[in-house]
């Protein structure tokens, strides 16, 4: 092998996201399509809100069995995608790297900045506030989402799950309805950053810059909060 | 460019594998993989008998989903605990008269004559006689509020009584290792449950709601509950069961819905 390129510093390299990140993200982005679509089929049979129905050309699935044979083939690719992104989130220190600590005063801050359109972008590695409230935020409502699945999919083999919220099936299935709702949110503003700052996509294609593949934690007093 | 030195694995024996052992056991080894063989193609058939299906288009992706459904039995059947009782509720939360639910309107129910009315045994069962309405009344009977859960989404608390199902199968001399049973019901209907959830201590053949006679919308005289089921799993109007161990076609299941359909 030839030397390293004299940019980086110290020992290895790796990209800013390793093509298991990629891998699982475009993954889970596929499955999302699945799970939503067929959910807002099942959700049609029983509306929660009576002036709430899904338009069947944006739903997935001829007929409610169709749909319930999509969500039920989706949430083995959710469950599983999702457990190995936690794992390596957390075994590799990625979770801690990127997505911590959050700072309440930077959140605002940079939440001022992004509504002023002064927000800075030109470093991709680092996220900020804003970012790591969502991408924790999403992540949280991701496994609340399957826990709340579990409940509703067997509420009487996992009943011990369901007394902890009083036995109250229609209230599980409202916190689940929630969660696709607030995915949904999510997917908005993520696609439409993305799609404002292009590299950001390119990257979770092709990987992005180079960063050190041991990155020590920075604290974030070190870092810049937001242009001047 | 330097030669690279491959090195064995550490955990390779050092004087490599005694192949006598192979040798030795050379019929148990093809008979083993013999039956291997004849066990996967009997596997893939039972795949290809999927592609039957009456709904849907003739694409592959339904086939697979299809074959997810068939997995997923298979992981409810694995999860089910057979002792595990549902919640159960107070006789205040029953809702009456309960949820109708069924592939017609309400107006469209064909009430059934209960003097006339008969309930067929068959299959791997010794006592194969039809039984009377009051015959059935006569056995011990048993009552539990449960919660009844649509596939659509609803659910509702109901006061069901009747005979436990797992008594009247030992009763009839039924094959108790037998893997199905299979349900007809006076509308043409059909059902079927795994032999685990049918020996359910919740699981009855109810002749009544909240103490009162079965009204006929909702399964007049004889219908299943079991706690374990979503709502289309127990059928109403009963008039015949067979205990088999070839898996019955259902009402629903036949038309993409999961067939075990535990919850």
């Amino acid at each position: 092998m030839t030397a390293k390129s004299p940019g980086t510093t110290s020992g290895a390299s790796s990209r800013l996201h390793p093509l298991p990140v990629r891998l699982m993200h475009w993954v889970n982005a596929a499955t999302m399509f699945i799970m939503i679509g067929s959910g807002w089929k099942i959700y049609n049979d029983e509306v929660i809100f009576g002036w709430l129905y899904f338009p069947d050309a944006l739903t997935l699935g001829t007929w409610a069995q169709h749909g319930l044979l999509w969500h039920f083939f989706g949430m083995w690719i959710f469950a599983i995608n999702g457990l190995c992104y936690l794992t390596y989130g957390i075994l590799t220190g990625r979770f801690r790297r990127k997505l911590w600590p959050i700072s309440p005063r930077e959140l605002i801050a940079t939440v001022r900045d992004a509504l002023r359109f002064k927000l800075g972008h030109d470093d991709l590695t680092h996220y900020n506030a804003v970012q790591k409230t969502l991408y924790v935020g999403v992540i949280l409502i991701g496994m609340t989402s399957l826990l709340t699945g579990l409940m509703l999919w067997k509420p009487i083999q996992f009943s011990e799950l369901l007394a902890l919220v009083g036995n109250d099936f229609q209230f599980v299935r409202l916190v689940h309805f929630l969660c696709m709702a607030a995915i949904c949110g999510f997917i908005v503003i993520h696609v439409s950053l993305a799609l404002l700052v292009p590299k950001t996509l390119v990257a979770m294609i092709t990987g992005g810059p180079r960063v050190p593949s041991a990155e020590p934690p920075v604290s974030p007093s070190l870092k810049p909060t937001g242009p001047s | 460019m330097t030669k690279i030195k491959r090195f064995p694995s550490l955990f390779r024996p050092q004087g490599g594998v005694d192949q006598s052992v192979l040798e030795q056991n050379k019929g148990l080894v093809d008979q083993i993989s013999r039956r291997g063989l004849f066990r996967g193609t009997m596997s893939l058939g039972a795949l290809t008998m999927l592609t039957g299906c009456e709904w849907g288009s003739d694409g592959s992706v339904e086939q697979g989903l299809l074959a997810v459904s068939r997995w997923n039995d298979i992981v409810q059947g694995a999860i089910f605990r057979p002792d595990h009782l549902a919640p159960t509720f107070s006789a205040a939360e029953v809702l009456k008269p309960p949820r109708f639910n069924a592939h017609y309107e309400i107006e469209d129910v064909k009430p059934v004559d209960g003097r006339t009315w008969k309930l067929e045994v068959s299959g791997l069962v010794n006592d194969k006689h039809s039984w009377s309405l009051a015959e059935m009344m006569s056995l011990p009977q048993q009552e539990m509020i449960i919660r009844h859960i649509c596939v659509e989404g609803w659910d509702y608390v109901g006061q069901w009584s009747g005979v436990n199902l797992r008594q009247f199968l030992e009763r009839v001399g039924a094959d108790l290792r037998a893997r199905y049973i299979a349900f007809r019901c006076a509308d043409g209907y059909t059902e079927a449950l795994d032999m685990p959830t049918a020996l359910h201590p919740q699981t009855i053949l109810a002749t009544k709601y909240a103490g009162e006679p079965l009204p006929d919308p909702f399964g007049f005289p004889l219908r299943l509950r079991t706690s374990t089921k979503l709502g289309f799993k127990n059928p109403k109007w009963l008039t015949a069961m067979e205990i088999t161990n070839t898996r019955p076609g259902t009402f629903f299941g036949d038309q993409g819905f999961n067939w075990f359909s535990g919850i």
